[in-house]
């Protein structure tokens, strides 16, 4: 009797554990919001939506426009994604269907060196070592010959938006590569063989089996690299030049620009005595956590749409 | 029997050396540990002191936490910090909130470097052609504004790459002040931030060093011995006298000389763009900063800081000119002594 009350004690002891921790997650998110939400207020009551649509940043004369760098995060990402999301599906399914057995375990070593290198390098390589060959070989001559379309205009920095998101790119394409790369493994052995048993191409086969059964979670993949590129701040702050002039006075995606993260980073520290500057950061720390919420919530949505078709 | 003496004997050369340390420890001085921060341009001259103090008092320890004059001055007056460094002074408002003292304890100066392949040191360029050129009104090398500054030059026919920080900085703060003050054409202000209309934003110092390097036909600013450790070329700016006049440990020295007048009324002065044939325009003191009174915290410590930054600024300027910091003139370290006389602890002096 005694030993049934003690394993019962036992029990609801763990599953007491298993709830503290699970709350003080929910806790420490719900703190996280409140706190950016009360410190960004006194900007959102004086600015309200120039912060998310002015285009000027001048903490001397009290102005804070936030669209340029909301825009140079957006745009930035969008480009990574849009370069990395085809270049880590075609590694993906050169690893699972076409790759020798032998190199696979090569790939996938370079894959998980390759993501978890520091953002930090990622920014030095970058500054060093890319933007000088970008500068060189691709935004002259491009500038050079078609510069008249405002897109590709010059001069030619190296540090640009364009840079940016080519460092994103190399940055997430890893992440998304490694996780496709698991979940292709996935797809049940008997599905293919039967479609191959049919008469069916390796193409008919990734087309009709591996890509669809392994969609959602390349979604996924996909979103956490997407999550990386919004977030991602050292790496960005290096090589996309800090500069306002983007969007705004040149669309030029060899032009300098910014984005909230490299922002915050190079501002926060020195604005602490600045109330209002000091809000206008925390701001845009707001939108960006918004931003990036939604898009959580937007993925769920796509997923249903995927699991009910 | 032997070894019952040994042991006796043991024992009590052990209790002779507990007793001796026991004398000794109790005569030493209580230990004191001082935490302070801020800017970061005068920290590794503040470093180098603090290793130097320590080795003269070692029980007196102090952190310097590079965080930023802005940072600085908040943990101050938050009293996390015991003293903070910044770079810019405290305006009236905030010192008629807190009466906190500035001690002048090292300075620098700011240098218009550039990177034009084949040419050096010593680009003449004038407060105007500056302004106009950060403005984005000057956007060639070629520009005769600049040519005609600088016969014999062969200046090449490239667009100009203006670099600058894109963190907040007193840095930024320094040489747009100096463009306010010297030239009429200069319209965006004075900050640690402002809204450049041109160029690349490059984070810290060492950003816009390495992108300068980097970047073929730019120009930026930076602290002199940035451009100096990295061998970036600098220009010979005009001053007020109309001389062009290149940064150096001296030149940058004369400005403090120059300016020691205007401190004596106010020690927050800038000692920008000042009168004097020798006299670099563009440099600026940067500031020790304690509470006028410290009766907040134990003695000991308030003590221990008055003591390490009347040390600063006098055996540790010494080491200021290895690290290419120019030394404080002695007509400034008089001006730190009568502050530091001012600081005090429960209405006593501490020196």
């Amino acid at each position: 009797m005694k030993n049934i009350s003690k394993i019962i004690f036992l029990e609801n002891f763990f599953k007491l554990i298993l709830k503290i921790a699970t709350l003080i997650i929910i806790v420490i998110f719900l703190l996280m919001f409140y706190s950016l939400f009360e410190r960004s207020m006194p900007s959102l009551m004086e600015n309200g939506f120039y912060i998310l649509f002015g285009s000027s940043w001048d903490p001397n004369i009290k102005l804070f426009g936030g669209a340029p760098a909301i825009l140079g995060t957006i745009i930035s990402s969008a480009i990574a994604i849009a370069f990395a999301f085809p270049i880590s599906l075609s590694i993906a399914i050169f690893y699972t269907e076409y790759c020798p057995l032998r190199v696979r375990p090569i790939i996938s070593e370079i894959m998980n060196l390759l993501a978890a290198i520091p953002s930090v390098i990622y920014g030095i390589w970058g500054l060093w070592t890319i933007s000088p060959i970008i500068k060189l070989n691709f935004q002259e001559p491009i500038i050079a010959s078609i510069g008249f379309i405002p897109l590709f205009s010059g001069p030619a920095y190296g540090l640009s938006i364009f840079l940016a998101s080519l460092i994103l790119t190399i940055m997430i394409t890893p992440i998304i590569a490694s996780i496709s790369m698991d979940i292709f493994l996935k797809t049940p052995i008997l599905l293919k063989e039967a479609m191959f048993a049919l008469g069916a191409t390796k193409w008919e086969v990734l087309r009709h089996v591996v890509i669809p059964f392994a969609r959602r979670g390349i979604l996924a993949a996909t979103i956490l690299g997407l999550g990386r590129a919004l977030g991602e701040t050292m790496a960005v702050t290096m090589v996309i030049g800090n500069s306002y002039i983007w969007p705004f006075q040149s669309i030029s995606l060899f032009s300098p620009a910014t984005t909230i993260t490299s922002k915050i980073a190079s501002e926060f520290p020195e604005s602490v005595i600045d109330l209002m500057h000091n809000s206008s950061l925390m701001s845009l720390a707001l939108i960006l956590l918004l931003f990036s919420i939604s898009i959580s919530f937007i993925t769920k949505f796509i997923e249903k749409g995927v699991k009910y078709r | 029997m032997v070894n019952m003496k040994y042991l006796i004997i043991g024992i009590a050369v052990l209790a002779i050396i507990a007793g001796g340390y026991f004398i000794i420890s109790s005569q030493q001085v209580v230990p004191v540990t001082i935490t302070s921060g801020g800017a970061t341009f005068p920290y590794p001259i503040v470093s180098k002191w603090i290793s130097e103090y320590n080795k003269r008092y070692p029980h007196i320890q102090i952190s310097y936490q590079p965080v930023g004059s802005g940072a600085g001055i908040s943990n101050l007056l938050a009293k996390t910090f015991d003293f903070a460094g910044s770079d810019a002074p405290l305006t009236d408002e905030q010192l008629a909130k807190d009466p906190v003292i500035h001690i002048p304890w090292t300075m620098g100066g700011v240098v218009v470097s550039y990177n034009i392949p084949g040419i050096g040191s010593g680009l003449k360029l004038t407060p105007d052609v500056i302004a106009k050129i950060f403005q984005g009104n000057i956007t060639k090398w070629n520009d005769p504004e600049i040519t005609s500054l600088n016969p014999g030059i062969n200046l090449p026919d490239r667009e100009i790459v203006v670099v600058r920080r894109s963190d907040s900085s007193g840095t930024t703060y320094v040489f747009t002040s100096y463009l306010k003050l010297a030239s009429k054409l200069w319209v965006l202000g004075s900050g640690t931030t402002i809204r450049w209309p041109v160029g690349l934003g490059a984070p810290g110092n060492p950003g816009v060093a390495s992108t300068l390097i980097q970047t073929p036909y730019s120009i930026g600013y930076l602290e002199f011995f940035y451009a100096h450790n990295n061998s970036i070329p600098y220009a010979a700016i005009k001053n007020r006298d109309g001389e062009f006049i290149l940064p150096s440990l001296q030149t940058l020295s004369n400005a403090a000389k120059a300016g020691a007048a205007l401190l004596s009324k106010d020690v927050r002065s800038a000692i920008l763009n000042l009168p004097g044939k020798d006299v670099y325009p563009i440099a600026a003191f940067t500031y020790a900063l304690v509470y006028r009174d410290l009766s907040y915290m134990d003695i000991n410590k308030a003590r221990a800081i008055v003591n390490f930054i009347w040390w600063a600024i006098h055996e540790g300027q010494n080491y200021s000119e290895a690290l290419l910091y120019p030394k404080l003139p002695s007509e400034v370290v008089k001006i730190g002594e009568s502050l530091l006389k001012q600081v005090t602890h429960q209405g006593r002096s501490l020196i």
